[in-house]
């Protein structure tokens, strides 16, 4: 590694920008305790579970390694996650990930827009599963508006969230077909997605950024329908994960290039604050679905998929499995659905039908009222956890009873997966570096906000 | 007029041009069939529709578009290496071709050691791509140039230990002389004539699976590996130079199978019809190129299925599977050939 590798271009463009804690080091420039605390993430370990840095089952020799950039512009860490990777020819000794280049300040938008424009905003923030963010947000100002929505509303809001989940999955699993070179299963994640996107288009008008779960109910009933259209997307579902298990998790490759790899433990995986997949592969079977069941997840049917080791394979197969059960809820949902409103008859929150304002004096005012100034929300805090595909997505809203939140932060399941990500890498190959990225599955949009 | 007739110095700048023409058409029939259509209909979508009829003239687009883009070479790239590097590649390529007996009178060079020189010239890429990642003073070329270094070496072993059988069999290691054998080789002593590929299943399967290796196509496409390496050592190639790696790539994927066929599945010879004189070479070429094509559909195929190999996976898969098979498949050869007769 001479004069032509370790040329650092970071020095001359470190003197127009600071770049400050995100460059990675070379060791030998590094304290002790900075390399500590990079090997157990951004450190929220506790003290036991430091990780040695010298543990690792090969020898580190100090002048041999090579520091490598993966990123922001890179073609598999999913949008612009920066990856620093310390390198001793092919093993990872230190990585450190870089985010912020997504962050557009929407959490601050969010304390300029009204309640009732809110989920539009929202909505854009881990855009894959949009219909989650809008759910967190929701049930966040419901609670403090203090609302009961219709029970219709409710089940419609399990039906489409359980469809998301669906697509989410089949992005994760695209793109871990993606990053380990198999063209086909790439394509084929994305060829069932459609099929499910056209559905969500046709209910809400479009593909993504739906803005169709709002505070109060949904944006607009079902579509006539939309049971033959559901049913049809769990028959192909279901013929085509017996596919994907044959095509996929029975294929040996997949299984050695994931098995093992990436591996943490719950106790990690706790003190790291991860969730979702990432904290059921070790074994802890925390889904919000069951903890703390909002909607109406406690009358429907479903398992929590459980992996027991930890890797990326279990990570996967719980992706690949958890889409069964989503579509299995969906089914259950088709029968279960009751009749009434789509949203509450609250005027105050929802605003009257088109066909109200030409008759009625008062449908006019409110429509007005609502569209202009919003509507007034106590004082009060909240935090709404639901389990969104990446796992806990939180809602942490205070209202001072304006008609714009105070503060509105949401706790991102992709941001605290990430921290799992150094430890994952450590001691592994460059090679493995990819998948344990698709295995985490973050959304930077979510991770940035 | 034959080509007996023309002097020897018209003979070569003939064979030289036909090479010339032989490889980029290759490229672009590989191409254009097996990356933009057959794997496009294996994953349920169209691939190119807009160039020609059924995107059929997509090659010329995506041609032209490389010829007009900048080269650029990194500020701190060893210039000279940076261009040479892609030229060895094809050049390796182009030496390839020379060899492959396409009827029963029409080959560029009829070699005494036709084999031995086919498996040279095709590992001589491994020099490119080397210098290639050397050059471009770009930390994933590097690491991809090494990938590749590792894993062509690797697997030049059991690609030639495979056509070690083959040779053992045929006596000769001039590919006339290797077709010729097959046309005379009753199987087990019975009168029914079979290729190679029959007596050498196994010898056939280890020279497929070292020819996807060689080529780096999935699931040996750790040297390229888009995902982690970007593009390996080709990542700071563009335009022409990037075309020629490309065209290195494919145009060896095109000769590889048609060696395969040559070896295993008796190149431009089939049973029953055997015309002479130039129709006889005509007829030979089209068998030749049915058989190439429908290896390279093998090699593409599993290309398009398969997830890649892990570096150590690749590396172990090469010395603990491939090795010791092909060694027994010689000894076994040996022992029948002395056995049988």
């Amino acid at each position: 590694m001479s004069d032509v590798t370790d040329a650092p271009p970071s020095r001359s463009i470190g003197r127009l920008t600071s770049e400050g804690a995100q460059e990675l080091a070379p060791r030998s420039a590094t304290p002790p305790q900075v390399l500590q605390e990079e090997s157990g993430a951004v450190l929220r370990l506790a003290e036991g579970h430091v990780l040695d840095i010298e543990d690792l089952d090969f020898e580190v020799r100090e002048d041999e390694t090579m520091i490598i950039n993966m990123g922001p512009q890179h073609p598999s860490t999913h949008g612009v996650l920066r990856l620093m990777l310390e390198l001793q020819g092919e093993n990872i000794l230190r990585s450190k990930p870089v985010i912020g280049y997504l962050h557009t300040g929407m959490e601050k938008t969010a304390e300029e827009l009204m309640y009732i424009q809110g989920s539009t905003n929202v909505t854009r923030m881990d855009y894959l599963s949009p219909f989650f963010n809008e759910l967190a947000y929701s049930l966040a100002v419901e609670r403090l508006l203090d609302v009961e929505i219709p029970p219709r509303a409710t089940w419609i809001r399990m039906l489409m969230c359980e469809l998301n989940r669906v697509t989410s999955h089949l992005v994760s699993i695209a793109t871990m077909g993606a990053e380990l070179g198999a063209t086909t299963v790439m394509i084929v994640g994305f060829r069932e997605r459609e099929l499910i996107l056209a559905f969500f288009e046709k209910v809400t008008g479009l593909r993504m950024n739906h803005n169709y779960i709002r505070p109060g109910g949904v944006a607009a009933d079902l579509p006539d329908g939309w049971r033959d259209d559901v049913r049809a997307i769990c028959d192909t579902m279901d013929k085509r994960l017996d596919e994907y298990n044959t095509f996929v998790a029975q294929q040996p490759l997949f299984h050695q290039r994931l098995s093992g790899v990436g591996a943490i433990t719950a106790e990690q995986a706790i003190a790291l604050g991860a969730s979702g997949p990432i904290l059921r592969s070790t074994g802890v079977p925390a889904d919000l679905r069951r903890d703390l069941p909002c909607l109406a997840y406690d009358s429907v049917d479903f398992d929590v998929i459980v992996g027991s080791a930890g890797d990326c394979w279990d990570r996967f197969l719980i992706r690949l499995n958890e889409i069964r059960e989503s579509i299995h809820i969906a089914r259950q949902i088709l029968d279960l659905l009751p009749t009434g409103d789509y949203r509450v008859q609250d005027r105050k929150v929802t605003p009257p039908p088109r066909s109200r304002i030409d008759e009625s004096m008062e449908a006019l005012i409110h429509h007005f009222k609502l569209f202009t100034e919003g509507f007034r929300v106590p004082a009060g805090e909240t935090y709404v956890p639901i389990e969104s595909p990446r796992g806990e997505l939180g809602c942490y809203l205070v209202s001072e009873g304006a008609n714009k939140p105070y503060r509105l932060h949401i706790r991102g399941p992709s941001f605290t997966n990430l921290q799992a990500l150094p430890p994952m890498l450590r001691g592994g190959l460059i090679a493995d570096a990819v998948p344990v990225i698709a295995s985490i599955d973050p959304v930077m949009g979510d991770v940035d906000r | 007029m034959t080509l007996a007739t023309v002097p020897y110095w018209g003979q070569t700048l003939i064979k030289v041009l036909l090479v010339l023409i032989a490889v980029p058409t290759a490229t672009a029939l590989i191409v254009q069939t097996f990356l933009f259509k057959v794997m496009a209909h294996m994953q349920s979508r169209l691939g190119p529709m807009e160039a020609g009829p059924h995107g059929s003239l997509q090659l010329m687009a995506d041609g032209g578009k490389f010829l007009q883009k900048e080269l650029i070479a990194p500020a701190r790239a060893d210039k000279k290496v940076f261009v040479l590097a892609p030229v060895i590649v094809l050049i390796s390529t182009f030496m390839l071709y020379v060899v492959i007996p396409i009827g029963p009178g029409a080959i560029g060079e009829d070699l005494d050691t036709g084999i031995f020189f086919a498996l040279a010239v095709s590992s001589l890429s491994v020099i490119g791509i080397l210098a290639a990642g050397w050059a471009s003073a770009n930390k994933f070329s590097l690491i991809g140039g090494l990938r590749a270094a590792g894993q062509l070496i690797a697997y030049e072993l059991p690609l030639v230990l495979a056509v070690v059988g083959v040779v053992m069999m045929a006596g000769t290691l001039s590919l006339q002389g290797i077709i010729h054998a097959q046309t005379h080789f009753h199987l087990f002593g019975t009168d029914l004539v079979a290729p190679f590929a029959l007596p050498q299943f196994v010898g056939f399967v280890l020279f497929l699976i070292a020819a996807q290796a060689e080529l780096t196509q999935t699931p040996f496409d750790m040297p390229i590996a888009e995902s982690e390496l970007v593009a390996g050592y080709q990542t700071e190639y563009s335009g022409l130079l990037f075309l020629f790696f490309y065209i290195g790539e494919f145009g060896t994927a095109f000769g590889l199978s048609a060696i395969a066929a040559t070896l295993f599945l008796g190149g431009w010879w089939v049973p029953f019809y055997h015309p002479t004189g130039l129709w006889g070479d005509l007829f030979g070429f089209g068998v030749l190129f049915a058989k190439t094509m429908g290896i390279a559909f093998l090699i593409f195929w599993i290309r398009f299925t398969y997830p890649r190999f892990r570096e150590d996976q690749l590396q172990a898969f090469a010395w603990k599977v491939l090795i010791p098979v092909a060694l027994v498949n010689v000894l076994a050869t040996a022992v029948f050939k002395v056995v049988i007769g």
